[in-house]
């Protein structure tokens, strides 16, 4: 096989495809606490995620939106590991995560489930905002959730 | 020159074009972007800093006289280029097209803009040409009003006769868009636009590097295009203007350079161009745009608008032959530059980009500075391969192949779109 579609495959691996054939959490969550939405403005790629949460705990995540395999397949294998967490171990794995994507030599976390098939994407400067728009915006509805949720104020407005 | 255009020849001007990418010899489809550099815009520069590099316009020695020569020369020749009637006055050089529609938005539309009065613009714009307006518009109260485009990628000219009224100031259009490429008809435009006295901006950033533009002909009070788009260096943006409307303007930026008499409380400003020419200039790389002039005026535009032409149908007319693929905007390559939009399926053309890049192809995917009219495809991004005066039908043939490639990967297009 060509060396051009041996790089390929080592980052287009097939969980990663799986992920982006079948995104996992692919729905708007019914009575959501928190509504956010991501936007890379590079590339046009948009995300809204609803999270609900039992104290710190996120007990529920769905998201859509419309973008790459690779940002698709991120967004669903995280959603996957978060579930069932609390925001302090979110937050833990998060940095875990971005740690991956910006250091392509480091050693790959073991506790990052299926996102460790995504350590290829590291070697690909501009596609690590692409995996890392989910991070973003789950990190920005756990800040919404720590300042009280945002859905009722949202339906008041 | 050469009576025939012959692509291998001027293939030999550009040293990049020899490179391999991951392997494969290098494919830059990605010229709507920038354009790479011949020998001679890079021996230009070159050769200014080894033999002349001086300030301009002040020095009394040698190097400052033979570059402020070498400088004003630029000026006369991106002035006869277009054919502006006075070049020595009407050519402003700025950084890219960006600041120069940034200057006539503030230098002009600051003292002509008022509330209710209307600034018209296409949907088609890059954000470099509707940004700017609207900043402007916040600034004074006048509104932005823009012209529809068809299912075809063109202007509609009842829009364009709706939109434009005794209302309306100024008129900013793109003669080719960048998207998809679509020529539109600025002239016929202007000739609305001057009926109810408003002044007309044409963004040429795509048109002037790939076909014949006459200034004159087309009535236009302003024109702003960039050099890296023709050859030239990054950091030089063109601003024509008509000898009276800049005559009329104030100043963009000030600073030296641009003034004649100064006190602590006011100044006199200088005379065209140097009034809207604050501080020194970008000068090596205005002189090596000059050569970029030269090349292009020894092709001869004509020249290459024909083998853009031939060679953007033949993309068009192979891309539309592959099972999946859609192509936006016309596709008869006579009413359009050299830009080919498309999207591959379902696959994000970020993925199709990837790929392609590891065949050594270079596209541009995303949104291409024009989110209004990515929304008004329906569509989040497209990938668009876009030509210049040295491609050729087989990187048109390498891009056909790469796109079929993508199939080991994510499987057939069709076949997605079918099941998603």
């Amino acid at each position: 096989m060509p060396q051009q579609e041996l790089e390929l495959d080592e980052l287009y691996r097939e969980l990663i495809l799986d992920h982006y054939r079948h995104p996992r959490h692919h729905e708007k969550l019914a009575g959501a606490d928190v509504v956010a939405e991501g936007y890379n403005p590079v590339c046009g790629d948009e995300i809204e995620m609803q999270l609900k949460f039992d104290g710190d705990t996120l007990t529920g995540i769905g998201l859509v939106g419309r973008g790459c395999s690779i940002s698709q397949a991120s967004g669903s294998m995280m959603s996957d590991l978060v579930l069932g967490k609390d925001v302090g171990e979110i937050r833990r794995l998060s940095d875990e995560f971005k740690g991956m994507m910006t250091d392509a030599g480091a050693p790959v976390p073991e506790d990052l489930g299926d996102l460790e098939a995504l350590q290829g994407v590291a070697k690909f400067a501009v596609r690590v905002k692409c995996a890392t728009l989910a991070w973003h915006t789950l990190a920005d509805g756990i800040e919404q959730h720590e300042k009280g949720g945002n859905v009722a104020r949202r339906e008041e407005a | 020159m050469t009576k025939t255009y012959d692509v291998n020849e001027i293939r030999k001007d550009f040293p990049i074009l020899g490179r391999r990418v991951r392997g494969r010899p290098l494919v830059y489809l990605d010229n709507a972007a920038t354009t790479q550099k011949p020998r001679q815009v890079i021996d230009a520069l070159v050769h200014y800093y080894e033999h002349y590099n001086a300030n301009i316009h002040r020095g009394l020695h040698t190097l400052a006289e033979e570059a402020t020569a070498a400088y004003e020369a630029s000026r006369v020749k991106t002035g006869r280029f277009i054919n502006a009637e006075h070049p020595d006055e009407e050519i402003i050089f700025t950084r890219n097209t960006t600041e120069s529609i940034n200057l006539v938005a503030n230098a002009w539309g600051r003292k002509s803009l008022k509330p209710g009065d209307e600034i018209v613009f296409s949907a088609m714009e890059h954000h470099s040409n509707l940004i700017p307006w609207q900043l402007i518009a916040l600034a004074t109260g006048a509104k932005l009003k823009f012209i529809e485009i068809d299912g075809t990628g063109h202007l509609v000219w009842d829009d364009v006769l709706a939109k434009i009224s005794e209302r309306t100031k100024i008129v900013a259009i793109s003669q080719m868009s960048n998207v998809l490429g679509t020529i539109n008809d600025v002239k016929r435009i202007a000739e609305v636009a001057h009926r109810f006295g408003a002044v007309v901006l044409v963004d040429g950033a795509q048109s002037v590097p790939h076909m014949p533009v006459d200034v004159q002909d087309l009535g236009c009070d302003f024109l702003a295009f960039s050099s890296h788009k023709m050859l030239g260096p990054t950091g030089v943006g063109v601003l024509y203007g008509k000898r009276d409307a800049l005559n009329a303007m104030d100043p963009f930026l000030g600073g030296g350079e641009m003034i004649k008499r100064v006190t602590f409380e006011e100044s006199t400003y200088a005379d065209l161009p140097h009034k809207f020419e604050a501080g020194t200039p970008n000068i090596a790389d205005v002189i090596a745009f000059g050569a970029a002039i030269d090349y292009l005026e020894a092709l001869g535009m004509e020249a290459v608008r024909e083998h853009e032409i031939s060679l953007t149908q033949y993309a068009i007319d192979r891309l539309s032959q592959v099972e999946g693929v859609t192509v936006y905007g016309p596709t008869d390559a006579v009413e359009k530059g050299g830009a080919v939009t498309f999207n591959y399926g379902d696959l994000h053309p970020h993925d199709l980009s990837q790929v392609l890049d590891q065949h050594g192809i270079a596209i541009r995917a995303g949104h291409h500075c024009a989110q209004p009219l990515m929304r008004w495809l329906g569509v989040v991004a497209t990938a668009r391969a876009s030509f210049y005066l040295y491609n050729r039908e087989d990187e048109v043939d390498a891009l056909i192949d790469g796109i079929r490639a993508s199939d080991r990967i994510f499987g057939h297009a069709t076949a997605r779109a079918g099941a998603g």
